[in-house]
């Protein structure tokens, strides 16, 4: 009886998906020849596929409510099994050096493509570890995260195509800039409620982008700026192959000191006051935390972060235009934050990983890449809003074995 | 472009007749935008996908209907009622889909899955059509009565602006009169409340998003008939701009985002006809942090405290 009712249910859903999809899945229209296409095999796709999921859908969500049950009571006991394989000193000692071995073989094991690849992918690394701060920490919805990311790349190709300024001289001056715009941009704005920060950073991304896009004196318009010099060591020059490899180990040394730098602020004062401010506003300007102060550090550190990787991915591609520097971007680097876990340091370098590195090796993804990032944000939010990696959480509590502190889930 | 802006009588009602026109779709869809706020204080980031949605079923019926011989009024009128109709069911699919199971978690979370709704549907739209920009008919009849005003106000323009006046109208009266519409309000006010006195918060909540996507779909025909071509990211930038004109208006607002839209279209009107052209989207994002610093309230919006 209800196994039926079930599969009445998801027949309606399939039929509806299939209404739903016939006009811009099924009919093409080819306006120049006069022709239309149907695409019936499409229909018959959403039909079966929307059915089956349907029945995927319910469950998780049935399960999604039993799991809410014990939470709320608060008896969270059992750890998941990664973590606790992780918190044992055996497993996870041998498995940290494995990995840090790997990371230095690298490129003596790659060829220099596959190492262009990792470094891409460790530079998101690091704009994810940088987007974190602000979406992650602080809770504040940064959407135009790729300005920042702009304006570091364009001060360094700016600064070196005129006066011709090398990397290291640059790389700080990049980061300045970009917390300086952060804290132009942040300081009228963060006095505002969340969402109104989301869509005015987005404005915020669009003008730098249509700036660059149409100030053809200063910035070289659409056409960009090319023969960027790439990261000097001590003068020494280096053929392409090398310069590929050390700029890899320059992004793995970058990432380790950006994961230092996000580890101690977590821990700070200042992290702290993040964390609550991102949980409720209004009980911590009653605890004497300055809100706009507090929100403005994030906003800033998180800009210095994206104007350092700027410079970076100048110095590395050699060549940037405005086309860089799309919405997509900054929903790609959000993705990222969103699906490996918010404020969770080892989930954002997951998540970097896997959204940069799979639609680089299947080839047959890259077509639908946006499109799967668009689907991942809504069921990781539905679904499992904590990400991959879930955040954990320090909870102290007050019991008969007195003082102690031990790690719950958020 | 060399002679410099003009700056004689017709050029400037020109520009205030095309700001009006702009500024009249802008409310069309910002309508969208604040009903939802209103209700349960979500910006709809999918919301422009809506209409650009509205806007390719209208172009695929009206394409499909002509090349079976169809021609003149018959066509916009099957065209706009099948694209509202869809643009409807959308909006009703992508509520039940992405906010309605996060209805009790934190405030990021549905506007971060709103932002991936938007990103979805414009891939669906680019997969599934084409990435290129397609011609898109004119399907607005040509009044004759307007030949004479041509040179400042086509037929075209005085449709889209009569369009935006009766379906405002319309909503007003629905949001004013009608039994759901007083659910709508009591629902803005205070959900808990009215759901205590019996209102159906969740089928509300639907209504909303229905009858804000259908104005966003015919926001979306009229659009696509002026400008003449669309794209699968058209939705992005107009969403972004009517946004602004809710916020302009004071969010929440009914007449509020009909007057932010009318502001917003003079606005971008004058001053890509008196400043520069090649700044056009730049006017409205600026236009838009200004409001959100002197008056996030918006011009007829009432500054909310917040409640603990």
């Amino acid at each position: 009886m209800k196994a039926s009712a079930e599969f009445i249910k998801s027949f309606f859903i399939s039929l509806w998906f299939m209404l739903l999809t016939f006009p811009i899945l099924v009919i093409r229209v080819n306006t120049i020849e006069k022709v239309v296409e149907w695409r019936w095999r499409n229909m018959a796709f959403i039909g079966i596929g929307s059915f089956l999921l349907s029945f995927v859908w319910r469950w998780l969500l049935s399960r999604k409510e039993k799991g809410r049950q014990p939470a709320e009571t608060g008896n969270v006991e059992t750890l998941p099994l990664g973590r606790r394989l992780l918190a044992e000193p055996r497993i996870y000692r041998p498995a940290l050096t494995a990995l840090a071995l790997f990371t230095i073989a690298f490129p003596l094991l790659f060829s220099s493509y596959q190492t262009n690849i990792m470094t891409t992918a460790l530079i998101y690394v690091m704009l994810g570890l940088g987007l974190n701060i602000v979406v992650g920490l602080a809770g504040l919805l940064d959407l135009g995260y790729v300005a920042f990311y702009a304006v570091g790349a364009y001060s360094y190709a700016l600064l070196n195509h005129h006066f011709g300024l090398g990397f290291w001289a640059i790389l700080p001056v990049g980061g300045l800039l970009g917390a300086l715009f952060g804290i132009l941009l942040g300081f009228p704005v963060l006095r505002l409620r969340g969402d109104y920060l989301a869509i005015v950073t987005l404005g915020f991304g669009e003008i730098i982008r249509l700036i660059l896009e149409n100030w053809n004196a200063f910035s070289f318009g659409p056409s960009g700026i090319a023969n960027i010099s790439r990261p000097g060591l001590f003068g020494i020059s280096m053929t392409l192959n090398e310069a590929t490899i050390y700029i890899y180990y320059l992004m793995v040394a970058l990432c380790l000191f950006t994961i230092f730098v996000v580890n101690r602020l977590q821990d700070s004062r200042i992290g702290r006051a993040w964390i609550a401010l991102r949980e409720d506003e209004v009980a911590c300007q009653a605890m004497g935390i300055d809100k706009t102060r507090t929100k403005l550090t994030a906003f800033a550190l998180g800009a210095t972060w994206a104007g350092m990787v700027g410079v970076i991915f100048a110095a590395k591609t050699t060549f940037i235009n405005p086309a860089c520097f799309t919405f997509m971007e900054s929903a790609m680097i959000l993705s990222i934050v969103v699906l490996g876990g918010m404020g969770s340091i080892a989930g954002v370098i997951l998540g970097a990983l896997i959204l940069i590195l799979t639609p680089e090796y299947l080839r047959a993804f890259s077509a639908y890449r946006m499109l799967l990032f668009g689907t991942a944000m809504v069921l990781m939010m539905v679904f499992r809003p904590q990400g991959i990696v879930t955040n954990i959480r320090r909870v102290y509590r007050y019991g008969t074995k007195g003082k102690e502190s031990r790690p719950a889930q958020a | 472009m060399s002679s410099g802006p003009r700056f004689d009588m017709d050029y400037f009602l020109e520009l205030a007749i095309g700001g009006l026109t702009r500024g009249s779709i802008y409310a069309l869809i910002a309508l969208g935008y604040t009903m939802v706020y209103g209700i349960i204080e979500l910006i709809n980031f999918a919301h422009g996908e809506i209409y650009m949605i509205g806007a390719f079923t209208a172009l695929i019926v009206a394409s499909v209907l002509t090349m079976n011989g169809m021609t003149g009024v018959s066509v916009l009128i099957l065209a706009s009622v099948v694209a509202v109709l869809y643009a409807a069911a959308y909006g009703f699919t992508v509520e039940k889909i992405a906010y309605k199971p996060l209805r009790q978690a934190p405030r990021l979370s549905p506007l971060i899955s709103a932002i991936g709704m938007s990103i979805f549907l414009q891939n669906y739209v680019l997969i599934a059509q084409t990435s290129d920009f397609l011609p898109f008919p004119n399907l607005l009849p040509v009044l004759p009565f307007m030949e004479p005003y041509s040179h400042i106000m086509g037929s075209t323009e005085l449709i889209i602006v009569l369009t935006t006046a009766l379906a405002t109208a319309a909503l007003t009266f629905f949001i004013k009169f009608t039994k759901l519409g007083k659910a709508m309000r009591a629902t803005a006010q205070d959900r808990h409340m009215a759901m205590l006195v019996g209102v159906n918060v969740n089928r509300v909540i639907s209504n909303t998003f229905i009858v804000g996507s259908a104005l966003a779909a015919i926001g979306g025909v009229l659009i696509a008939s002026h400008i003449g071509r669309i794209n699968f990211s058209i939705g992005f930038i107009t969403g972004i701009k009517a946004f602004t004109a809710a916020v302009l208006g004071g969010i929440g607002s009914i007449p509020g985002a009909v007057l932010g839209g009318l502001v917003l279209g003079w606005t971008e009107s004058f001053a890509t006809g008196y400043v520069s052209s090649d700044y056009e989207d730049v006017f409205a994002f600026c236009l838009l942090v200004l409001i959100l610093i002197f008056r996030p309230a918006g011009i007829l919006g009432r500054s909310s405290v917040q409640k603990v």
